[in-house]
């Protein structure tokens, strides 16, 4: 059996003694009998090897594709070995939430730096520390827009649905109306979005690229939720953003995202960061932890957690959120694979995205059946037709060891990052044409 | 030290990408950003050795003794952190089949069985990314049962005067109101105060037990029943399961629901602020509410179900796999000796560092002896001496030692609360209660170095009250 615990049997024995105690049952004496318990039924302790045995078995069991074509909310890149390296450093990896300012100035610097990045990503003036992922940024945005008189949200149903999905959820739990922006074309439908304000929602919702991966007409949605009075919260690949005009720059109130392209591995959905940013009237509207610079009793720069008035240790049930300790690890992460792409380096992998992306869409527009289901621009995802099954047509290409797009709604969602290179995607067509040549075969 | 922006130097920067071999994409000029973002460019040597720095500059559990109450602040195994980056895990696609992913769902399945049985629930979710994300989670549920029962009245969430923020900020994102109940003389709940606080409009109690104060609430039983009675539902917030993991459970104590920190009792590591894991439990009544998906096993097969009536979703997936991955791992290393025996080794430690110290610093209700942690109130200090909590604190960093939690609970006046966990030995209890010792005399003989400190950290104390005034959150480019 493995222990962590240092103290030998003797040890033990010993402080027990200088406790007046004869026994470790002695320690849960406030303990009434009836809630006590003798024996778990838990397997048998393990040493490491054995234990790692058992893990490395369940992580063989499942299949890694070197092939990958699937986004739709998690993204596979290229990560920077320098940037595994510094982020398993031990003093990162254990410490707890930066309280004590003196002796974690690496952990608070660190997210100033990240904050610093995420404003010039977005185009914003300050950004938390990161929340639990990009669906939780989503919701807790719309609670940053709630006022006593105006409350609710119009979100686009071109969103991902598991954003929408975890809006939904927050937003019924705290009684704030909760309305779907219908979609046209697969994008939001600009005659509804004008019938919809007319409720009068705090909030209006928008992912670009959406969920199907076309860029949405964002700058007539900004401004038509600002002329009815509502915030408007635009959802960005932070990738796309090497490239891509910036939230900032269509006048959007908040800006978030999911985080976990910039540097984390998809881990199966996790842990990854949502990212928050907004502009400098909602500042002290931001929830979670904030870093800000100030001077220490030496006189010397520093970095401390900051605007903690708002937060739940302070207020309590008063708190604009309940978000305390969540993703600081995947947000230094994220900062340090900004800091090593550097601006060209991103830009970069957004054009390589883009571009393997279009020229997958091409190649496919050559198959009979593989059209691309909107012609409205895309970033690095896209919808086709599918000819056959498209459950079918996975599971081929998946025993050929290529994940391909998800099947949604009768068709695919393609995804290339800048993993998907030109033989890679040649190699994906080819093995679509021989799966229609089998089934038409058939 | 200076920022990753004051070491950019303009062309330099790696190339970890080849250019694009495709034909470039082409997009409408008013879909480009005007100008790229001012990201650090920086060599590779330049970025290693600012980090390299940064670690310098941070305490972790591996740099010293950690006793950060509420917090266990536990070593964490190496071996989790390496089967938890296996590529089987870290290379998986959330949404890739079902078939294609056994393993993974046989991981969220064996950490639900493991953790059921540990905390006497019939099922589990590992979905919410954090504690706190946890007790919203579990407060949903709540109120998901009241609603299918068309109990509308019950929208009153009990929750002791001595419990962590977390707890009312929850229950007001869940759409409860708050009614704080007070503590008795001993720091548990006070029974008359709980029992005119119960009625036809309580949805429900949240309790840590032990409590803040590092007390098993030897009333427990009557607690959950008197709530019961009620027409309310019981939750466990799991702060402190590590006291008592397998010697007592929250089911079996009368909770209807838990939620657990993966990263406190299950040795998965903290940092810096996450990621965590909050994993919510309940027995089988509150089953069909939990959040979707969630994994079944039938002839041999895992498969994602949604139970029937789901409240929906807290987070997208299935939650953070990879801290799930290190807790497996380490209930499967200790097992069914080992998890009691690191409960009882955490509570002896605390015993034995209190046992230290308890003739020269107040301790708070706790002299019969405390469970995994223990609360130090420094009023008589103060009073004596001028030298507050926060004073101690900071002497404590020129030592090499992490500060127990200062104010908290809120219920103790100069509070330092004090969690050694199970993983030191008895040398570092030994010199930690010599140094607090030390300290005490300071502040008789020379009360101004522990006002001053700390003197040997990277910096002095930070002008706080500054920073919330004049907020400076992002770096101010030149250009």
């Amino acid at each position: 059996m493995a222990s962590y615990v240092p103290s030998a049997p003797a040890e033990r024995r010993a402080m027990l003694e200088t406790l007046g105690l004869h026994s470790m049952a002695d320690l849960y004496r406030a303990v009434p009998p009836a809630a006590r318990v003798t024996t778990l039924d838990l397997p048998a302790g393990k040493s490491e090897l054995e234990a790692a045995e058992e893990i490395g078995a369940m992580a063989g069991k499942n299949t890694v594709f070197g092939s990958v074509f699937r986004g739709a909310g998690a993204y596979k890149h290229y990560i920077p070995a320098v940037v595994k390296a510094i982020t398993g450093s031990e003093s990162f990896v254990t410490a707890y939430t930066p309280y004590q300012a003196e002796i974690s100035q690496g952990v608070l610097q660190s997210i100033f730096e990240y904050q610093t990045q995420i404003c010039e990503l977005t185009g914003m003036d300050a950004a938390n520390a990161s929340v639990y992922d990009g669906a939780t940024a989503a919701a807790e945005a719309v609670f940053m827009c709630q006022e006593r008189r105006h409350t609710g949200v119009l979100a686009a149903a071109t969103a991902a649905p598991q954003v929408l999905e975890v809006m939904r959820t927050y937003c019924e739990s705290r009684g704030v109306p909760f309305a779907l922006l219908p979609a046209k074309d697969y994008a939001v439908d600009p005659a509804a979005l004008e019938e919809l304000l007319k409720a009068g929602p705090a909030c209006v919702f928008v992912q670009s690229p959406n969920y199907y991966g076309v860029l949405e007409d964002v700058q007539p949605i900004v401004d038509a939720a600002h002329a009815a009075g509502a915030r408007a919260i635009l959802s960005v690949n932070p990738i796309s953003l090497g490239l891509l005009k910036t939230p900032g720059e269509y006048g959007a109130d908040i800006a978030v995202g999911e985080g976990q392209p910039l540097g984390l591995p998809m881990s199966f959905g996790g842990p990854y960061l949502g990212f928050m940013a907004c502009k400098q009237p909602l500042m002290r509207k931001l929830p979670g932890r904030i870093v800000g610079q100030t001077t220490d009793s030496r006189g010397s720069r520093c970095f401390v957690l900051t605007l903690q008035a708002r937060e739940q240790h302070i207020r309590r049930e008063k708190a604009s959120s309940n978000i305390c300790s969540n993703e600081a690890l995947c947000a230094m992460t994220a900062s340090v694979y900004l800091a090593a792409m550097g601006p060209g380096g991103l830009r970069r992998a957004a054009e390589s995205c883009a571009g393997h992306a279009h020229y997958l869409a091409a190649e496919l527009g050559k198959l009979p059946g593989f059209g691309l289901k909107t012609g409205k621009p895309f970033f690095h995802e896209f919808l086709t037709g599918c000819p056959v099954d498209p459950e079918l047509l996975c599971r081929k290409l998946e025993a050929r060891g290529i994940l391909p797009g998800l099947p949604v709604e009768g068709g695919i969602l393609w995804c290339c990052t800048e993993l998907n290179r030109k033989p890679q995607i040649d190699a994906l067509i080819a093995a679509i044409r021989e799966v229609l040549q089998d089934e038409t075969a058939v | 030290m200076k920022l990753l922006f004051e070491r950019s130097r303009p062309g330099r920067g790696m190339e970890y990408l080849p250019p694009c071999d495709t034909p470039a994409a082409d997009f409408a000029p008013d879909a480009l950003r005007a100008a790229p973002p001012r990201l650090p460019e920086l060599s590779e040597v330049d970025l290693d050795r600012h980090y390299t720095e940064l670690a310098r500059q941070t305490h972790g559990v591996n740099d010293g003794f950690y006793p950060l109450g509420s917090c266990t602040m536990k070593y964490n195994p190496r071996v989790n952190e390496a089967l938890a980056a296996l590529p089987g895990f870290a290379e998986l696609h959330p949404l890739q089949p079902a078939g294609t992913a056994q393993g993974a769902l046989e991981v969220l399945y064996r950490a639900e069985k493991l953790l059921c049985e540990i905390t006497g629930m019939a099922g589990m979710t590992m979905q919410p990314a954090a504690g706190a994300h946890g007790e919203y989670t579990g407060l949903l549920l709540i109120r998901r049962y009241h609603q299918s029962r068309g109990d509308a009245a019950r929208t009153k969430i009990l929750v002791p005067d001595s419990a962590h923020g977390t707890n009312p900020a929850s229950a007001a994102m869940a759409g409860f109101t708050v009614v704080a109940v007070p503590s008795n003389a001993r720091g548990g709940v006070d029974l008359d105060a709980l029992r005119a606080a119960a009625g036809p409009d309580t949805a429900g109690l949240m309790l840590t037990n032990p409590n803040t104060l590092g007390l098993f609430d030897p009333n427990i039983l009557e607690i959950t029943r008197i709530v019961h009675e009620a027409g309310g539902l019981c939750y466990y917030d799991g702060a402190n399961l590590n006291a008592i993991m397998g010697h007592a459970r929250p089911g079996d104590m009368g909770f209807d629901c838990v939620h657990l920190n993966l990263h406190k009792t299950f040795s998965t590591p903290h940092g810096g602020g996450g990621p965590g894991s909050g994993p919510v439990g309940c027995k089988a009544f509150l089953e069909q509410f939990l959040p979707a998906p969630r994994v079944r096993c039938a002839d041999g097969a895992y498969r994602f179900f949604t139970p029937e009536h789901s409240l929906g979703r807290v987070r997208s997936f299935y939650g953070n796999f990879a801290v799930v991955v290190r807790a497996l791992a380490y209930m499967l290393a200790l097992g069914r000796q080992g998890i009691p025996e690191a409960a009882e080794n955490a509570v002896l430690n605390a015993n034995y560092l209190m046992h230290r110290l308890a003739g020269t610093y107040d301790m708070a209700c706790c002299e019969a002896g405390c469970m995994h942690e223990f609360v130090m109130d420094l009023s008589r200090l103060k009073a004596e001496t001028g030298v507050t909590a926060m004073d101690v604190a900071k002497r404590l960093l020129d030592f090499g030692i992490h500060p127990p939690t200062m104010y908290f609970p809120l219920i103790v006046h100069e509070a330092l609360m004090a969690e050694p966990t199970e993983t030191e030995s008895r040398e570092t209890l030994d010199a930690a209660a010599d140094l607090f010792l030390q300290i005490w005399d300071e502040a008789h003989t020379d009360p101004e170095i522990l006002h001053t400190a700390p003197h040997n950290t990277p910096i002095g104390r930070p002008d706080e009250v500054s920073a919330a005034r004049r907020p400076v959150v992002r770096y101010a480019f030149e250009s």
